[in-house]
This record gives C-alpha cells, structure tokens and sequence, in this order.
C-alpha cells in the first residue's frame, strides 16, 4: 500500500483544506498525475502523487481541514494483490439509497462503518457539506498570516546579508528589440526573463545559493528551479517554481513563466511548483522601484531582487554615457554563504547579462 | 465598428487581466497603467488580446504609443479600420 | 408484588382454572408432584384430579387426548415436560391440531393451549435442553408464544385459552426462578397475543430476541450502553405469526440488527427474521444483519461447553460493537 499524504507546499503551510479529488477509487494514477486540489493558506493547488498505483481509497473528504502529513489516500503499487474479499467498495444499502438521493458520490467517501463501509451518516455529512468541491475560502487574512509567519521565521532564524550591483543592460535591451521586431506578440519576451535565465545559470557555479538550510545543515537543491515572486491581484504573493530554468531557452522560460502568473492568478498551481523552489527571484523594478532588498524564504538560502531598468549617465572606458541601468540585490544566508561568493555571483549575474545572445 | 464598442471591447479584455477594474472609473486620457495595476506581463497579455480579438499586429516600436485608454482605442480604429 | 416468573404461570393457570369449568390442566407429573418445573405446585388440593390430571409418559396419546377434548367443547391446558418430548407428540400437533379447522372446512376448532419448556442452560444434557420452538413457527395454524417477562408470564395464558386456535407456549427453563415486581392491577400484565415489544429503547442497534433471550439482550444493552452504544431490545413475544411491523420499525430506525435465538442458526426462526429484514427493510441497513444462535451440536452437558455453545450476553455485545465498529 502506498500511502499519499498531505505536502507541505512551502514553509508556511501547516494544514490544507482539501476542495477536491481529481481521482476516485479503482483509477490508476500516473506519477506526476494531479490527483487532488488542496487550498492552503495561499492558493487553491493541484496537487501531484509522484508514485503511481491505483488508488483503493480516499480517505480524506472534500470540505475538511487536515495538518500537512495527513494521509489523504491509500493507494496499490503497480502488481500488487488486491485484498481479498470484493475490490467492490462497501456501502451499506442505506448509504447507497440515500447516496443516489442527494447525488452525493458515495464511492469516493470514506466509510465509518464495519469494514470500513460508508453508512447513511457518512452520505448525510457529505450531503450536508455540497457543494462538491468545496468553495475556496475566503484566504487574504489567512495568506497575510501565512507570508507574516514565514517571514518572520526568516528574519528570525536567517542571518541575512545584503549585497547590491548596478547591471548596465544597453545589450540586453539592443538584443531583446531585435528579438521582438520581427516576432508576432504572442512569441515575444519579455525583459523580465533574461535575469531570470541569467540567475538561473550563474547558480550553477554558486551551489551555495541554491537550495535548503535544514536541521543544521545546507542541502544543496537537486535541480536550478526559480521561485518566481508573483504579486495576486487581489493582494499577497505567491513564488511557485519554474523548473529546471537554467536549462530552458528563453522562449520556453517565457512560455512557462507566461502559463505560471496566469495560473498564479486563477490559482491553479501544481503541489511541485510551490515545494519546489530552490531559489526566489523578486522583480519589483515594474512598480518603478529602483532596487529592492528581500526576504529570504524558509528554508531557501538566497533570494536575488531586481530593480527598473532606468537610463543613468554610465561611464564606459573612459566615456560617459546614457545607459540603461538595472541594480541587482542579493539576499542570502550567512549560514551557508559569505558576502564574497555571493559578490562574485552577482558579477556573474552581470557578466551573463552582457551576452544576452548565450542566455 | 464604431468607437463606443472599440472601448467596450477593449475594456473587458483589459477586464480578463485585472477582472477588480470598474469600467466608470477609467480616465481615458489618463495614463493606463497608472490607472489600472499592470506589469509587463498583464500588458503584454493585453495586447496579445487586442491582437486576437481586432487582428492587428502591434510592434514593439508602437508601445510607446499606446498610454492611454483613447490612445489604444485610436491606434486600432488607425490600423483594425 | 414481588413474584417469579413460575409464579405468575401458576396464579394464570389457577385464575383458568378458576374463571371456567371447561378449562383443565393435564400432563406428565402435573399433579402429585406438581410438575416437574413446580409450575403447577398446588394446584390437585386445590382444583381436584378432575381438573388437574397426571397422565401416562405418552406425549403422543395426551396431546391427543387433548386435542380430542377441545374438539368435544373443552379447554384443554396441556403440559409438556421439555419440547425436546414434544417431538413424540409432533404429528398430533402438526397433522392434527393445527390442520384440523382448514379441512374441516372451519367446523372444528381445536382450542386448545400447551405449555412446554424449553432451552437450555440447567444441565440436562441434549435430550432435554434444545430450541425447537422454531419448528412449531414454520406451521400454519399453530399460534406460538414465549413469555420472557413476568408479566407476559401472567397474562398470555387468558389471550391464549381464548384464542379458537391450538396455541403453544413455550417457557424457558432459565426465565422459571425469573423475580421482580408486578403489579396486582390486571391492566399491569392484559395483554394480547398478536405483538412484538420493545423492552428497551436504543437508536443505535437493534437487538431482536425472544424468551431467555431477552434477559441476555437486556444485559448486553446495558454493557453497550456503558459504551456509548444505545442498543433497542425487541421481544417477538409471538413467535408465529410473527409481527413484522415492530421488527421493521425498529430496524429502518437503527439501521442495525442482532437477531438472537437459541435454536440453531441452520433453518432457524432467525433466519426467518433475517429474511423478513432483507425483504422489508434492506435499504435501510446500514450494516449486515447479525446473528447470535446456539453453536451447532448438540447442547453438551458439561457446564463450561454449555455455557460456550449457547448465546450470551458478551457475544450479543460482541455481534453489536462489530456492527458500529468504526462510527
């Protein structure tokens, strides 16, 4: 039996609401599959299962609050036997009748019963709780709550240090005209993606920066997947990941990142894109900010800000001139990393920046 | 297609990517995006709108141009016809 | 009043006796020696060997002499030592007794009442401790009682000499030294010979049981009520025919059923009541219907087998909780 819990979807998470099962017993399930839609604090999230199996049942109900580790259900791994007795699921005559009644699934509830049969009071309640999925609730206070929490236990528990750069971004900017000139609107980038690409890179010489402080010690992250701070219309923030950016071409980078705010925004994110993340990347240079100073969010090591891209006068080999101007910051963890190193990755950061064409 | 359905049209797309806008509330000749909270992203998706929803291609170039609710509006009576 | 169940027999038997000169009790040691559960102690000073007549250890002859007697314009009160005996007498009570008004065409009724012991639980072996109530309860024409309580003890007897149908009643050899209050009032033990009882209210379970089941179910609904279980005892009372009705109510109430017998569970009057469940009340089970009957042997002697092959109040909590289990 393989048992599929509630996870964690970041470092403030400590319970779920359950809205939905995508799955109901008797469905086989793919590893990766989105088989259940939780609400945390945050969002409404299409959670995946990563092992497959069939599922034999569902143990949690649409409309309950449970804590993260909770088992939500019980699956078969690929050949196992399926129990003796009937794989048919019990329901007691009353239940099934009733069940029929409110057109309530009495299938996918879990049963009080003898043998774990769904009995009329299981049908009731679950009656009683339609409609099925469960309306999300209401979540600013509860998000505001949720980002308060994770905050504070960074700047409580994180020894931040703070380093900034001015990036000269005349050949990004050239670079990223002639891109878009000739490219209908729907294949253009946007700016925003070349410092993520270029973070994304200059993380794989600076392992440091990119992963997990837990339990006393540095885990480095298993891939490059940039948590990308999105800003909700209706207020709060969420960072869910684009994986693996270092190793995508800008136009994929720029697809993912375009399917991720929208789905950041309908709140339709996957389990992964929010327990992902290795590192956060802020872009507050939209809102007209120069540069911006972040929080590093628990348990991740670094979170890298950038500011607008304004023209300031910029002295190159002796002359000055007008130049778009973009300042990067870095906050990173003491714990893991020191004001040298992370100076150095900015200059990388630079560096990839002049040499948009590599990026 | 005359202007009052142009601004109509091009206010329930913008309303597709900030759904909190009130239609009363904009100031057509009052910059946009200092009116209605978008980043690069949201006008980059609202102009993909525009291009769906009126067939025109907007350059990069033409961004610029495009500030104001009347300005938009006049730019695709110019170039939709 | 403070009385036992034996006593509330013989004060029904003596107010018969009393009441009509057509009733009369006849049996094996029902008179010298007073019956050999004590039932009728005292009642040969009292009524004379007319009334109350010992006969041969024939139960084939005197349940047929009885039922010639009732044919003749009597009421006859036979006595039956246990049912296992009365099995020697079966084809007078079967082929005669309850077939009679049907082939007669409803000119001949044959009222008359025999008691018997039944069931087990005082050590007298197979041949004189087993349940076979359940096979006089298949027969139509045959009215079939159990008083499990000291009022029906009392007042079944006046319903039943009343009734035009040969009426059988059977009294478990447990429920005799049975003790309590009953009331003088006639209205505390009237009553009629057609209905099941609750004896105890529940919303949980149902516990369905009849005779020295009863007492069991009433224990075993108080060890669950300890629990947080509210278990509903129902006595059938009247084993043929049998009121559905009661049985259903409360079933489609609780949702839940133990049904209790000491006969076998083989072909048993249990598994008659399962069947009554199943076709009346399936949609409103929430759980299988349970059965707690006597293990199928013969009932041993030996106390420690006897005791573990009949059904027993922990069993009877034991078949509930399975049924809640979880809730």
């Amino acid at each position: 039996m393989i048992e599929f819990t509630l996870p964690a979807l970041g470092a403030d998470m400590e319970q779920g609401k359950l809205l939905e099962w995508k799955v109901k017993p008797g469905d086989a399930v793919a590893r990766g599959q989105v088989v259940a839609v939780v609400d945390t604090s945050k969002a409404a999230v299409d959670v995946e299962i990563w092992q497959a199996g069939t599922v034999a049942e569902l143990l949690v109900q649409p409309g309950e609050t449970v804590p993260v580790g909770t088992v939500l259900a019980r699956l078969r791994a690929p050949g196992e036997k399926v129990p003796e007795g009937p794989a048919r699921r019990r329901i007691s005559p009353a239940a099934r009748q009733r069940a029929a009644a409110l057109g309530v699934d009495a299938e996918s509830l879990p049963g009080s019963g003898p043998e774990g049969a769904v009995t009329l009071a299981d049908v009731e309640r679950a009656g009683a709780e339609k409609p099925s999925p469960a309306p999300a609730p209401e979540r600013m206070p509860d998000m505001r709550q949720a980002i308060g929490a994770a905050m504070s236990r960074s700047k409580r528990e994180i020894p931040h240090y703070y380093l900034s750069e001015p990036i000269p971004m005349g050949r990004a900017q050239s670079w990223l005209d002639a891109f878009n000139a000739g490219r209908a609107l729907p294949e253009r980038l946007l700016m925003a993606v070349l410092p993520i690409k270029a973070v994304a890179l200059a993380l794989k010489r600076f392992p440091e920066l990119n992963g997990f402080y837990r339990n006393g010690t540095f885990e480095a992250g298993s891939g490059i997947h940039v948590g990308v701070a999105i800003a909700l219309r209706q207020g709060g923030l969420v960072a869910p990941a684009l994986h693996d950016a270092a190793d995508k071409p800008l136009p994929a980078l720029m697809q993912a990142l375009s399917d991720l705010v929208q789905r950041a925004r309908s709140a339709s994110l996957r389990s992964s894109e929010l327990s992902d993340p290795t590192v956060t990347v802020t872009n507050l240079g939209e809102q007209g900010v120069e540069s911006v100073f972040g929080v590093i969010y628990p348990p991740q090591v670094a979170l890298v800000g950038f500011g607008r891209v304004s023209p300031q006068p910029w002295v190159e080999q002796g002359v000055v001139m007008p130049m778009p101007v973009m300042r990067a910051t870095l906050s990173a963890d003491h714990r893991v990393s020191d004001g040298h190193r992370g100076a150095l990755f900015l200059a990388e950061v630079r560096e990839r920046l002049q040499h948009p064409e590599t990026l | 297609m005359n202007d009052d359905s142009r601004y109509a049209q091009v206010i329930s797309l913008l309303q597709e990517i900030a759904p909190e806008v009130e239609p009363e509330e904009l100031v057509r000749d009052q910059p946009l995006r200092r009116q209605v909270d978008l980043d690069s992203m949201d006008w980059l998706n609202f102009l993909i709108g525009l291009h769906r929803a009126f067939g025109v291609d907007i350059p990069e170039s033409d961004y610029g141009r495009l500030v104001t609710l009347d300005d938009v509006v006049g730019y695709l009576r110019r170039k939709a016809g | 009043m403070k009385t036992s169940y034996r006593d509330a027999l013989r004060a029904a038997l003596r107010e018969a006796l009393a009441a009509d000169a057509r009733v009369f009790l006849m049996g094996e040691d029902v008179g010298k020696y007073g019956g050999s559960y004590a039932v009728s102690k005292g009642l040969l000073a009292e009524f004379g060997p007319e009334r109350v007549r010992d006969t041969p250890l024939s139960e084939l002859g005197f349940v047929g002499a009885g039922i010639g007697a009732a044919l003749g314009g009597l009421h006859p009160i036979v006595e039956i030592m246990t049912v296992n005996f009365s099995l020697l007498a079966m084809d007078q009570i079967v082929n005669g007794a309850a077939a009679l008004r049907h082939m007669s065409g409803g000119q001949f009724h044959v009222p008359l009442v025999i008691r018997m012991a039944t069931g087990a639980g005082r050590q007298l072996g197979a041949q004189h401790s087993h349940s076979f109530e359940g096979w006089y309860a298949h027969v139509p024409g045959l009215r079939v009682l159990a008083p499990a309580t000291l009022a029906d003890a009392r007042g079944m007897l006046a319903p039943a000499l009343a009734c035009p149908d040969p009426v059988l009643l059977f009294e478990h050899v447990r429920l005799y030294n049975l003790e309590g209050e009953l009331a003088e009032n006639p209205e505390a033990w009237r009553c009629d010979i057609r209905s099941a009882a609750v004896r105890r209210p529940g919303d949980a379970v149902s516990l369905i049981a009849y005779g020295g089941g009863v007492p069991l179910s009433l224990e075993a609904a108080e060890t669950l009520a300890a629990e947080g279980i509210d278990a509903e005892v129902v006595d059938l009372r009247v084993l043929r025919p049998l009121d559905g009705e009661t049985l259903l109510a409360s079933v489609r109430r609780t949702r839940r059923a133990v049904v209790v017998d000491e006969g076998w569970k083989s072909g048993s009057l249990s598994a008659e009541i399962v069947a009554r469940l199943m076709e009346g009340a399936f949609y409103d089970l929430d759980a299988p219907v349970a059965r707690v009957c006597s293990e199928e042997v013969p009932m041993p002697y030996a106390r420690p087998l006897e005791d573990a092959a009949l059904p027993q109040a922990h069993k009877i909590a034991a078949a509930a909780r399975k049924l809640v289990a979880g809730t």
